[in-house]
């Protein structure tokens, strides 16, 4: 689950990370009156969405009046923002972040992931901050510093300060990047984040570091004893479909071809999205439904596939193992009549009772094609949705 | 001989009799597997599936000689699962479990490495030899014992695996699922380690998906360890990059993990891919000449 800029700055704060003042707004009137609050005579508007390029994009605007503060505000709230990053409709806007003006004299980059190779949190730090790190990882790979955290001592002050010496800190800078460093690991811990990231990391012209932007990503599977990072979650920010399917612990993905796809295990689901485009056709989505592929759950996967109108076809492709194949056969059935598929539905079955289920199905009476393997099933499904 | 588990190895349940615990444990005994008992804390000194019930592994390790788990607690419970395990004496923890904080695995996998004790998962359909010892949740009847090592990243493809050896009549060493998760207990090259060392496992089938580099570290280890015939299928080409793939692992971010990349890097060690997975037991057949 990812956070908010202003969400994320909050977190900073809370853990004594250096942040400008600022306030999160769902009106113009609010926006002018949070410039009034900070005060000063110049400012710093930022749309809130979940994704990166904005300043590019026009969604952030360094403005020295209220006049401008408004204008930007009515530009931005309840409006989409399409960046690099987003896809072509972009993220829509509903609050629009007001900060006070910080003087910037050097950008620098930290950020913090759990890396799969080493089993480590890491710390990465680069003077090249401000740009795009992957980039800057790929193109000079030297210029980026590294720090793992040991799970079991928890990051040091030392590594902060060797951070510090290699990014060429200097005086005061030294002790404030090691707070910052060790704040910000205090936090990755306890709030369970995946990845968090300060770019950039500004030293203003009086010498001190300070957090301008904020970049948070949290573990789903930890969001239960996360409440209060929990409800921080903007469903706004994802597709409807997706968080539809997440009410039912259904996991979809909406992609961009015809084909709908229900497959029992996340493996076999990308498999068969594989084997579809392998044959002809193009996958329009992916979706788990879980061991059970209960009539209830199957009902509700179909009602989310069915609701992409550019789906011609449906391929339901299971491997029954513990599960019995004829009763999975009398799920998609039900689903089928309850539901009311006009669409032609593909169905392969494997595993427990695999023949008697694909009986059932092709004694049904139903537009259900019951496939004789995978790779018919494919075939089958690509023709159905008109296909070659 | 196979590797990890044989007709001989004591298994206890974490979770005994809990709705899975006590479900997957009825059909593990049904298997053959030699369950000796199971842990649930409160429950110590009952009966339960006609085995004993104990308050903690070691309890149960000192009664029984346990050395291998499997762990059905719910993911909020289960790196508090592995340790106890791990600090019992057990020597093998298969943990089946979804959704554990990963923060929660680097805390155990560090801790069982420290320890010099195995672990298989989470998130994954656990170990079996078949017509020895079922550890997890895969169905046991679509085995068959033989001489195909089996090792993937995701359960259902696991069976697609199986079902495809057993139909081509070459059976299974040992089929093990490390799991869809970004930290797992044992990685691939672990695994194809003890492959490569047993003699009843003459090819290996490798299964991956997208997200991480465990494949493409694979695949250098292939080169320069295994002699063995490998066939592989690397599930995720049309996954589009950034959105996670059901599995917390699955997922490319930053450009890296990708099918094409895992797929190059396999080929280029010598691994037979294939780009369908309805094709394996056909691709084995190939690169063995069997």
């Amino acid at each position: 689950m990812n956070l908010h800029e202003y969400q994320g700055k909050q977190l900073f704060a809370e853990y004594g990370l250096p942040v400008s003042k600022g306030i999160a707004c769902d009106t113009p009137k609010e926006a002018v009156d949070a410039a009034g609050e900070i005060g000063g005579d110049a400012w710093v508007v930022k749309a809130q969405v979940h994704a990166g390029g904005r300043g590019k994009a026009g969604g952030v605007k360094l403005v020295k009046s209220k006049e401008e503060i408004r204008e930007f505000a009515e530009k931005w709230l309840g409006k989409n923002l399409v960046t690099y990053q987003t896809d072509e409709n972009g993220q829509p806007v509903s609050k629009i972040l007001v900060e006070s003006l910080t003087d910037i004299d050097q950008e620098l980059y930290l950020g913090a992931v759990v890396d799969r190779g080493t089993r480590r949190i890491v710390f990465m730090a680069s003077t090249e901050g401000g740009v795009e790190i992957e980039k800057v990882a790929e193109e000079t790979p030297e210029k980026i510093l590294k720090a793992e955290v040991d799970p079991l001592v928890g990051a040091q002050p030392y590594q902060g300060r060797e951070l510090a010496f290699k990014l060429g800190l200097e005086g005061k800078q030294i002790g404030q990047f090691t707070k910052i460093f060790v704040g910000l690991a205090k936090l990755f811990e306890e709030c369970d984040l995946a990845l968090v990231e300060i770019n950039p990391l500004v030293i203003t012209p009086a010498g001190d570091l300070h957090c301008l932007d904020a970049k948070v990503g949290v573990d789903g599977n930890a969001l239960y004893r996360q409440k209060k990072i929990h409800e921080m979650h903007d469903p706004s920010q994802e597709d409807s479909r997706e968080a539809e399917a997440a009410k039912w612990e259904l996991n979809y993905v909406a992609l961009e071809g015809n084909i709908g796809c229900m497959v029992n295990g996340a493996g076999l689901a990308m498999g068969t999205m594989d084997i579809i485009k392998l044959s002809g056709g193009q996958p329009a989505n992916f979706l788990d439904v879980g061991g059970g592929a209960t009539k209830e759950r199957v009902s509700e996967a179909f009602k989310i596939i069915l609701s992409d109108s550019n789906v011609k076809a449906v391929l339901v492709n299971i491997f029954g193992g513990i599960v019995r194949c004829d009763m999975i056969a009398e799920g998609i059935i039900g689903a089928v009549k309850e539901v009311g598929v006009k669409v032609p539905v593909v169905v392969r079955l494997e595993g427990n009772n695999a023949e008697k289920g694909t009986q059932v199905l092709a004694e049904s009476g139903l537009n259900i094609i019951a496939a004789t393997s995978l790779s018919n099933a494919a075939e089958q499904v690509v023709k159905a949705a008109g296909g070659k | 001989m196979s590797i990890l588990i044989n007709k001989d190895t004591k298994v206890i349940c974490q979770g005994f009799t809990g709705a899975q615990g006590t479900f997957h444990s009825e059909q593990a005994i049904a298997y053959g597997t030699k369950m000796v008992g199971g842990v649930s804390p409160g429950k110590g000194g009952t009966e339960h599936l006609g085995l004993p019930v104990f308050n903690t592994v070691r309890d149960a390790v000192e009664a029984t000689g346990a050395e291998a788990t499997v762990i059905y607690v719910p993911a909020p419970f289960c790196k508090d699962a592995i340790i106890e395990a791990a600090d019992a004496g057990i020597q093998l923890i298969v943990c089946i479990t979804e959704g554990i904080p990963t923060i929660d695995m680097l805390y155990a996998k560090e801790y069982v490495d420290r320890k010099g004790v195995r672990m298989i998962g989470p998130n994954c359909p656990g170990v079996i030899t078949p017509d020895e010892c079922k550890i997890g949740i895969m169905p046991g009847h679509i085995h068959k014992k033989g001489k195909v090592g089996i090792v993937s990243r995701s359960g259902t493809l696991t069976y697609e695996a199986v079902k495809q050896t057993t139909d081509f009549g070459y059976g299974q060493s040992t089929c093990i699922g490390i799991g869809g998760d970004p930290i797992p207990g044992s990685n691939f090259i672990d695994i194809l380690a003890l492959l490569e060392k047993d003699p009843e496992t003459e090819a290996i089938v490798m299964i991956g998906e997208i997200g991480g580099t465990a494949e493409e570290e694979a695949a250098a280890y292939i080169k320069q360890n295994v002699s063995k015939p490998v066939v592989s299928y690397i599930a995720g080409v049309t996954a589009p990059p950034g959105k996670r793939m059901g599995h917390a692992g699955a997922i490319i971010s930053g450009g890296k993990g990708t099918a094409d990349d895992k797929f190059a890097a396999l080929e280029d060690a010598g691994v037979r891919t294939v780009r369908s997975l309805a094709e394996i037991g056909q691709a084995l057949k190939e690169v063995t000449g069997w």
